[in-house]
């Protein structure tokens, strides 16, 4: 088992931590907005806190919210909000002053992402899945020569 | 020298200006297109509009050949992230970077993010200086070469008053170089005999304000 943190409870955020709690890990999430506690519960039958999931309000650069939320305890980081630079930015802090083991970004811009990458710095890139399975559903139409 | 300037705020472009004036060739970047309409009639193509933290954006502005960059956006992280690309992919030999708010300071120092220049701190130095009773006043500080001017108010009977300056006893590595006595100041000569009230600027290396300040102000 391990403890996840997870900063950003939007759309990815909010399922990858649900999933990580059903798989029996503890998680923590970070979101500066109360409301996005919602999309933890949705179609639930338990309560998130009920379930065993932490919820932080707080902001995602703020290092008390970080502590708050258990960012010394965590095992895995996982930068999700809306902002690329603010993920990329978290993540480091998360790596180089919490010494978090393993961190991961979610970088949109593809090629930031790929930069990063080659710095050092595990990201995902939602952009780049959805143009790869655009190719391949398009590949369909052929070459057009 | 050619100079990149992200963010066309108040300070972004008004350094534009200044940095024309001054006969350097310029682009200055900015992400808000009502932002970036307004400069455009006055400044041409000097603009570009774009979001400088997009690798493509800089690329076209040029940043290849960029000798300095100036990140002066009001968001923190854009601002790291663009002094970060520039230093260590684009190789940009020179960078500052404004920061928003002060509580992100370490963040800035631990990604090796300087100068980063922050205009609250620079208010409230400016504000130690004005209110003496804090006794101590960091002037400059330049981490990169070494060097520290502070500002000592020297209190009665510290061992420093009405001894010569030749005479303090002050570590290897830090020197008086100005006095500040009844509204004016003056570069104080070897035998210039150091007075109560006085107000002296050190220039020292880091880390020895704690040998510095006992020889001025008593505890």
């Amino acid at each position: 088992m391990a403890f996840i943190l997870i900063v950003g409870c939007g759309r990815t955020g909010s399922a990858v931590a649900r999933r990580m709690l059903a798989a029996g890990h503890e998680v923590s999430v970070l979101d500066d907005d109360p409301l996005s506690h919602d999309r933890l519960d949705s179609d639930q039958e338990t309560s998130w806190e009920d379930a065993g999931g932490r919820f932080t309000i707080g902001k995602a650069i703020e290092r008390d919210a970080l502590v708050e939320a258990g960012i010394e305890q965590a095992d895995v980081f996982v930068a999700s909000t809306n902002g690329d630079n603010t993920n990329l930015t978290i993540s480091q802090i998360a790596q180089k002053m919490f010494e978090v083991p393993r961190v991961i970004a979610r970088v949109m811009d593809p090629a930031r992402a790929e930069w990063y990458e080659s710095q050092g710095l595990e990201t995902v890139c939602p952009t780049r899945y959805a143009i790869d399975v655009f190719e391949q559903e398009l590949s369909s139409l052929g070459s057009g020569s | 020298m050619y100079a990149i300037v992200v963010g066309g705020g108040k300070v972004g472009l008004n350094l534009t200006r200044e940095l024309l004036d001054k006969g350097h060739e310029v682009t200055l970047i900015e992400s808000r297109r009502d932002r970036y309409l307004k400069m455009e009639e006055e400044l041409g193509h000097v603009v570009q509009y774009g979001d400088a933290t997009e690798l493509w954006v800089l690329e076209r502005a040029g940043i290849q050949r960029a000798g300095l960059v100036v990140a002066v956006t009001g968001d923190d992280e854009d601002n790291i992230l663009i002094c970060q690309v520039a230093r260590d992919k684009y190789l940009v030999e020179s960078f500052i970077a404004r920061v928003n708010n002060p509580r992100n300071r370490p963040y800035f120092d631990l990604l090796g993010i300087r100068p980063a220049v922050s205009a609250t701190d620079l208010i409230l130095r400016l504000i130690e200086h004005e209110v003496p009773e804090y006794g101590l006043v960091h002037l400059l500080d330049l981490p990169g070469e070494s060097l520290e001017v502070i500002e000592i108010q020297v209190t009665e009977g510290a061992p420093a008053v009405g001894q010569k300056v030749s005479e303090i006893d002050l570590p290897e590595g830090s020197l008086v170089i100005s006095v500040l006595r009844g509204g004016g100041g003056f570069v104080p000569k070897a035998d210039t005999v150091i007075e109560s009230g006085d107000e002296v600027l050190v220039c020292l290396d880091p880390g020895l304000e704690d040998q510095v300040t006992p020889q001025f102000a008593t505890a």
